[in-house]
């Protein structure tokens, strides 16, 4: 009775951080989104030292914990920008834990989505770009009628497994402070002391987040499915 | 020493090396208005590479290629693009674009390319569908057609570009043998209204008498050029002839 209670005690508080958390993760996909399509294309068509910067780049990003990123982005470069322009300009710009913590799962998820996309593209037939070249396409036109649009619905499978991913590594944006599910939680646990219904409450937020973004995933893959094909 | 109209396609002393290996190794020919020239050889020979070299899809290591008299110089983008825009190309496996239906492969390059209007751009590609005999089929994609029937979109897809000339890449190889009749159809069909091409097949029963020069290369060289009367004759013997034969050979085998 008294878990029930707790629970229903912190449920509004904790209910708000899902906002945060949606939108820690809705900033981060759609930044690694942007970026990584590019980075993606880069890497495949690209010259080599495009290709060289984008490995560099994915090859940092997946060899550094996220936590590590987000206190070196949130304290070490955030902090250091700040002083600078407080001292240099005399600008006054305070950096949100939340902004940071989209900034860096971004840039991680950046590095991830770019090699979804590179074997969604590479597993195109060669022939889908000669033909392209043929009509008189140039190599950008080529990529973004008739390359993309078919890499990207090879990759839904792929991102909505990514999403998911971030979804839950979204938690630790907590260490920051930013008032999302897993800080609001642990805020009212170390307060009330009921630990166990309330991180089961915040295991469940993640588990319907988690639920309801994979379903929507998968209508946008039947929606754009191409008629004719069995998968 | 004029002729009236230069050639439309004037290839010059074509070399190609790939993976090491010289592919081709000094290829040249013309090809007049109308005409329709067939290269045939074994596989392995060079056909392919040559045609792509034609059209740039692989640049040429060396040589010369000359659309109406004018040099394309590959390595200005904006000439290549266009220059691209009069060589039809029809591939092997066809190269349907597989996420748009036969209408947008047929119209996407007119409303990206030639910038023409949407609407305009569908009716010029129905009237071409109509052409290949699928106008019926607009809506249908890639996958929901058989192997002739994309091959005739593609076929459909190059012409509404209104190009100078067409290469075709063995474009019944890939066909099961019942499917192989309605392409061909429609091959015989632009040659007899006058379309310039350039053809790698191995079915040349039923082009032969369409065919104003046979070209045979073997080992990236064009080793026997002239008519099918010359090169088919029954009484001269020549590798060309030889090596049809050793096809119908083949194809009479139960």
């Amino acid at each position: 009775m008294d878990a029930f209670i707790a629970i229903m005690d912190a449920l509004p508080y904790i209910l708000k951080g899902v906002a945060f958390t949606a939108g820690i993760v809705i900033g981060a996909m759609m930044l690694g989104l942007i970026a990584g399509i590019p980075m993606a294309v880069g890497q495949v068509y690209g010259s080599r030292p495009v290709r060289t910067v984008v490995g560099v780049y994915v090859w940092f990003f997946r060899g550094v914990p996220v936590l590590v990123l987000l206190f070196l982005v949130y304290f070490g470069v955030f902090g250091l920008i700040e002083i600078q322009l407080r001292s240099g300009y005399g600008i006054h710009i305070n950096f949100s834990p939340f902004m940071s913590a989209c900034l860096v799962m971004g840039m991680v998820s950046a590095a991830y989505q770019s090699q979804i996309f590179r074997g969604a593209i590479q597993a195109l037939p060669q022939g889908q770009l000669k033909a392209a070249s043929a009509l008189g396409m140039s190599d950008f036109m080529a990529i973004r009628t008739i390359i993309l649009p078919q890499a990207l619905r090879i990759a839904i499978p792929a991102w909505s497994n990514e999403f998911s991913i971030v979804l839950k590594d979204s938690a630790v944006a907590f260490v920051l402070g930013t008032t999302e599910i897993m800080a609001r939680t642990h805020f009212v646990a170390s307060r009330t002391y009921q630990h166990l219904p309330l991180y089961l409450l915040a295991g469940v937020l993640y588990y319907i987040l988690t639920w309801i973004g994979i379903k929507a995933l998968l209508k946008l893959e039947h929606k754009v499915r191409i008629p004719g094909y069995s998968n | 020493m004029t002729k009236g109209a230069p050639p439309v396609l004037q290839i010059d002393d074509i070399h190609k090396v790939l993976g090491g290996k010289e592919i081709l190794r000094g290829v040249s020919m013309t090809v007049d208005k109308g005409e329709l020239k067939i290269l045939i050889g074994p596989s392995g020979g060079g056909k392919s590479t040559l045609l792509q070299c034609i059209n740039f899809l692989l640049p040429p290591d060396q040589g010369r290629i000359f659309l109406e008299g004018h040099e394309v110089h590959f390595h200005k983008k904006a000439e290549l693009y266009q220059f691209r825009q009069h060589v039809g190309m029809i591939f092997q496996d066809f190269n349907l674009f597989d996420h748009l239906n036969a209408l947008d492969n047929v119209s996407i390059a007119l409303r990206k390319v030639k910038k023409i209007h949407k609407a305009e751009a569908r009716e010029r590609a129905y009237h071409e569908l109509e052409r290949v005999g699928l106008a019926e089929k607009m809506d249908l994609y890639p996958a929901e057609l058989s192997g002739g029937q994309k091959q005739r979109v593609s076929i459909a897809r190059a012409l509404a570009m209104d190009p100078k000339v067409i290469l075709l890449d063995e474009p019944t190889s890939a066909l099961d043998p019942e499917l192989i009749g309605e392409v061909l159809r429609v091959i015989v069909e632009l040659a007899r209204s006058g379309m310039t091409m350039i053809m790698a097949t191995h079915q040349i029963g039923y082009v032969k008498s369409l065919t104003d020069e046979i070209l045979f290369m073997e080992n990236g060289r064009i080793i026997e050029r002239g008519s099918p009367e010359k090169l088919l004759h029954p009484d001269i013997n020549t590798r060309c002839r030889g090596f049809c034969e050793m096809l119908n050979d083949l194809i009479r085998e139960p």
